[in-house]
């Protein structure tokens, strides 16, 4: 079962639509208690940076759980758009720090002249080494992106997609069982249902 | 750079998709469902909804149609019509569209675009201006479908929506709206001037060169289609379809 976390941030609704579409069992959860029993864990995430980690930090036991299922039973956790950004260390855009699970900043877009921010519309997210969420994406696939920070990892390896908006930043990052993604996969089309269909069978 | 992005769009009557002249004239397109999931298969960049009886009927966002739509959409989805209240717009959201855009609303309520920005963040609020030219050839915004002029200028409002915190403006030439006869190119680049937030340049669209007109010379972000994605051709049947553009590629 893939539980989407519901952590009163975004837009929970598409993702469990398109998971349901590629025949996973899925469920939109915010109880910790229920939370406990998920195999795999989505974070999604629509809003500002600290507002989504002070929701984190002060759901009761919602933090606490989440560091066990990522550090100690170790299960696929995958964060979106706003979510991927949380597991990095800090953003420019908050005070508060991130959950750090990724060796990795988000910080603001260059200014740079015709890059208008947010970054809005379908780009594309190249491959940039073998992952299991990459599988069969297909090279010309594109995505469908909305946000106005971007992820730069500190250890090459962990990142497995960039895309070039005003200079290249990371679109999807991967760590053992913890993985990123930038765009919305649940907005992509067959590009991110296949993505998504990765994930479930991890 | 990112693919210009080309945007049907639809108009809910009721129950029923249509399309208008000028908001006028109602011709019948077909059921939201079923034209959606046409467009899903032709992997559309975006969808936009507008309810065109909702503020003039005083009701709320028909969530029952809505939550059809995006059970089917694996694209981005915006939403327009009666949206008066925080409560109305995250009864949209909730059910899986990303944008909604007001207009009308936000000069009753305006603390609204501000909560929704706030909330939802600036990519979710659409400014939705419709502007009509008055008999003396001024520009002006109007609102209920077209119906009460608000007797405010497009360029001053876009500014003051761009303030309050809206992420990107839908800007519509009421006369131009259904006629095929192009942009209104001038409107178009006043506002793009003036803001710098996306504008989507709507109304008017009735081939591949008033497309790469508007955003080439009008600087438009984006493009929303009506008539061209809904008919074979000018004064011809329904055939739900999705021109081929590349701009920026």
């Amino acid at each position: 079962m893939i539980h989407i976390i519901d952590y009163g941030m975004g837009n929970l609704g598409s993702m469990r639509n398109m998971f349901k579409r590629i025949g996973a069992n899925v469920t939109v959860e915010s109880n910790p208690a229920e939370l406990a029993h998920a195999r795999k864990l989505v974070l999604p995430g629509v809003g500002s940076f600290d507002a989504a980690m002070g929701r984190i930090n002060e759901s009761f036991g919602l933090r606490d759980l989440l560091e066990h299922k990522a550090n100690v039973e170790k299960i696929p956790i995958l964060g979106v758009c706003l979510g991927m950004q949380l597991l990095t260390n800090s953003s420019e855009e908050g005070e508060l720090p991130g959950l750090g699970w990724m060796a990795a900043k988000t910080l603001r877009f260059p200014k740079k002249d015709g890059f208008k921010v947010p970054h809005m519309g379908w780009n594309v997210a190249s491959p940039v080494r073998k992952s299991p969420l990459t599988l069969e994406v297909g090279k010309e696939a594109r995505y469908y992106f909305v946000h106005s920070f971007c992820v730069h990892v500190e250890i090459p390896e962990q990142s497995i997609m960039k895309t070039n908006y005003a200079g290249v930043f990371d679109s999807a990052i991967a760590r053992d069982n913890i993985y990123g993604v930038q765009f919305h996969p649940e907005k992509s089309h067959r590009f991110g249902m296949q993505f998504l269909k990765n994930f479930s069978n991890l | 750079m990112l693919r210009t992005r080309i945007i049907p769009t639809l108009l809910l009557r009721n129950e029923s998709l249509v399309k208008t002249v000028k908001f006028g004239k109602f011709t019948y397109v077909g059921d939201p469902a079923n034209t959606v999931r046409i467009f899903n298969e032709l992997e559309v960049d975006e969808l936009l909804f507008l309810d065109i009886l909702a503020s003039r009927k005083k009701h709320g966002p028909n969530l029952k149609v809505l939550r059809e739509v995006a059970d089917e959409c694996f694209m981005p989805l915006g939403y327009g019509g009666g949206i008066k209240t925080f409560e109305d717009a995250k009864a949209v959201f909730d059910i899986g569209f990303e944008k909604v855009a007001v207009n009308f609303s936000s000069f009753e309520n305006t603390t609204l675009i501000n909560d929704l920005s706030k909330h939802f963040g600036s990519q979710a609020v659409i400014a939705s201006i419709d502007v009509r030219t008055t008999l003396f050839g001024r520009k002006k915004v109007y609102t209920l479908g077209g119906k009460k002029n608000t007797r405010k200028d497009p360029i001053i409002w876009a500014k003051e929506a761009e303030e309050m915190g809206v992420g990107e403006i839908l800007l519509t030439s009421i006369e131009n709206e259904g006629t095929w006869n192009g942009f209104d190119y001038d409107l178009v680049k006043s506002v793009t001037d003036a803001v710098s937030i996306p504008v989507v340049a709507h109304g008017g669209a009735g081939n591949t060169e008033h497309i790469h007109k508007v955003v080439t010379n009008s600087n438009a972000s984006a493009v929303a289609l009506g008539s061209m994605v809904v008919f074979q051709k000018k004064g011809m049947g329904v055939l739900v379809n999705f021109p081929n553009i590349k701009i920026n590629e």
